[in-house]
């Protein structure tokens, strides 16, 4: 097998989540692999995160240079292109970052690439099968890959679980000096933070979801009633966003908020992963959905197929009348 | 401005049970919906709105077959210039860098200052335009949700990242954008605009015209290959409610009283 990278994703001195779990995916590949970290950026920063990997990669590249301050995919393509050799297999989380490095260096390197991978099943000399998902989640897919001139793999967050134990210390190998000039086409400028809404969802143990089966902005309110009913809050998936049903502070998912709710009422969710890993602290799922097929009945404790509008304004109702008077004097002092 | 949407045509995952045909080398596609992806729905009124400020043509391309020529049509009553089939027997089984090869060829006949697609398809690969950028040697930038012209030559963008930050760059033209939902209300389109372009000719670019090496693309080429479809064990899988509606509902409320969700 190849040689296994893993590129490194970092802020303010600290590995992202990912790191761990792209030790583990390289182990699926190989399973006596020590894959090599690949880490870059300045300043002080990059050693210390560098000093974080030593015990669960075999070895730490570090590419410092003052254009990689801030990871633009653009500049950090043509730095790991100077430093990798022929045939490698890269590693990438698939993310924003990912998707924005990932295929562009795999056709720079001339390799193999295969998008968010969920599994590595089986290795065949250098053809790798792994698992993906397609149409929504609906299914999911076995893809065969040659990677005997290397491959870029762009690896779900979340889809690996880190290994238990620390191995030996590994060096830090310096490769700054490798690569070359580095000017960018696109340029960063600013990170702007997402907008505070009139609600926050984050601070709500009982949250309402609603997705793409609302149907229709006047019908957010049967989805208000229920919150009101449960002293809840109402959020959403990108869907409801995108139709600009509601604002994006009520956006659960890795492009919106993330909440860790005691309840979390999927109504009309399909269950994409991106809104999955917005939930966390693995709270009680209920999930609503008329397609029995929807993704989120593999993540939810209880499932009921219905059409959520007809669903929630019945079980509003039957609320209200088994908690009595106390919901609606909580609705008056709104 | 001149821009190049490339779009592809898609079972509509919100209208559509996906199921495996039976010997689970694809899906059940008959009776499927079929529609835009829709992101690229958004990356063509994109396109449409840059247009209608700085002047310019839309083209809109898809490579695919004769039944795609529908989503060209449709996106064309958007108000496009352009349709454009890129279409070869050729060119079956290819990959994402196939298709990026193919488009690259088509590109390069042409001159385009921005080309968009949209974010990711029904294969969730997010791959093609990325591709692309990097086979022309051209700028590229995921996941756009504001597109601002700034001068002749570059543009100002946003890049939808983690939490609902956004990241701004500049980036100059030509260059490749992957278009995020959202970015923008795509406007309608009726059944009266359809018919309006019905019979406006789409031409179809193959293999020839393109000066494509068959060798580069197909299944040959593919470096990557889908090997079948399955449908994976539910890991614990939800405890299914299945008495009926009103049982149902009351069912849910002793379990959301357990859980803490209803006191």
């Amino acid at each position: 097998m190849a040689r296994i990278f893993a590129y490194i994703e970092h802020q303010a001195g600290v590995a992202d989540d990912s790191a761990p779990e792209l030790a583990a995916a390289a182990r699926q590949i190989d399973p006596v692999a020590s894959p090599t970290a690949l880490v870059t950026g300045w300043g002080p920063d990059v050693d210390r995160v560098c000093e974080t990997l030593r015990t669960s990669f075999g070895e730490i590249w570090k590419v410092a240079h003052e254009a990689l301050a801030y990871p633009n995919a653009e500049l950090v393509r043509k730095a790991l292109v100077s430093v990798l050799p022929h045939g490698s297999v890269v590693l990438v989380p698939h993310d924003h970052f990912g998707v924005d490095l990932g295929p562009g260096l795999s056709i720079k390197l001339n390799s193999a690439y295969v998008p968010d991978v969920l599994a590595i099943e089986k290795v065949e000399g250098s053809w790798l099968t792994a698992v993906r998902q397609e149409f929504g989640g609906q299914v999911s897919a076995h893809v065969r890959c040659d990677s005997s001139s290397g491959a870029v793999i762009n690896i779900r967050p979340g889809a690996f679980t880190p290994l238990e134990g620390a191995s030996a210390a590994a060096q830090v190998v310096d490769k700054s000096s490798e690569i070359g000039a580095l000017t960018a086409r696109r340029r960063y400028l600013e990170t702007i933070a997402a907008e505070a809404g009139d609600v926050d969802i984050t601070k709500h143990q009982v949250l309402v979801s609603i997705g793409r089966g609302i149907q229709e902005k006047d019908n957010v309110a049967i989805a208000q009633d229920l919150a009101d009913a449960l002293d809840a809050a109402v959020s959403c998936s990108r869907p409801v966003v995108d139709a600009k049903w509601l604002p994006k502070s009520r956006q659960v998912g890795s492009s919106g908020q993330t909440v860790k709710p005691k309840v979390y009422m999927a109504c009309g969710i399909s269950g994409s992963f991106q809104h999955l890993a917005g939930i966390k602290g693995n709270p009680f799922i209920v999930a609503i959905n008329k397609n029995p097929k929807a993704p989120i009945f593999q993540v939810a404790d209880v499932g009921i197929v219905d059409d959520i509008l007809e669903f929630l304004p019945e079980l509003t109702e039957r609320i209200r009348q088994v908690s009595g008077g106390k919901a609606s004097a909580a609705r008056a002092t709104r | 401005m001149e821009i190049l949407v490339c779009t592809k045509r898609v079972p509509d995952t919100s209208e559509n049970e996906i199921q495996l045909n039976s010997a689970g080398n694809d899906i059940e596609r008959d009776d499927l919906v079929y529609s835009i992806n829709e992101p690229d729905n958004y990356a063509v009124e994109e396109a449409l709105q840059i247009v209608a400020k700085v002047g310019g043509r839309v083209t809109v391309a898809t490579v695919g077959g004769e039944d795609d020529e529908e989503i060209l049509r449709r996106e064309m009553a958007m108000g496009t210039q352009q349709g454009v089939l890129i279409s070869d027997e050729a060119f079956a089984g290819s990959d994402g860098k196939g298709i990026a090869t193919i488009l690259k060829a088509f590109v390069e006949r042409n001159h385009y200052d921005l080309i968009l697609t949209g974010v990711q398809a029904d294969d969730g690969a997010a791959q093609v335009g990325g591709m692309l950028a990097a086979l022309l040697d051209y700028p590229f930038a995921s996941l756009v949700n504001s597109i601002e012209v700034v001068g002749s030559s570059k543009l100002k963008i946003s890049r939808e990242i983690q939490g609902g930050n956004r990241e701004i760059n500049e980036i100059d033209l030509p260059c490749v954008l992957s278009i995020q939902t959202g970015i923008n209300e795509p406007r309608y389109v009726g059944m009266k605009g359809i018919r309006q372009v019905a019979s406006v000719e789409i031409p179809t670019f193959g293999v020839s015209e393109l000066g494509i090496d068959p060798a580069s693309v197909a299944a040959g080429a593919a470096k990557v290959k889908r090997t079948d479809y399955f449908v994976p064990a539910l890991g614990k899988g939800a405890e299914m409610l299945e008495a009926g509606r009103p049982a149902n509902i009351d069912k849910l409320i002793e379990l959301l009283k357990a859980e803490g969700g209803l006191n």
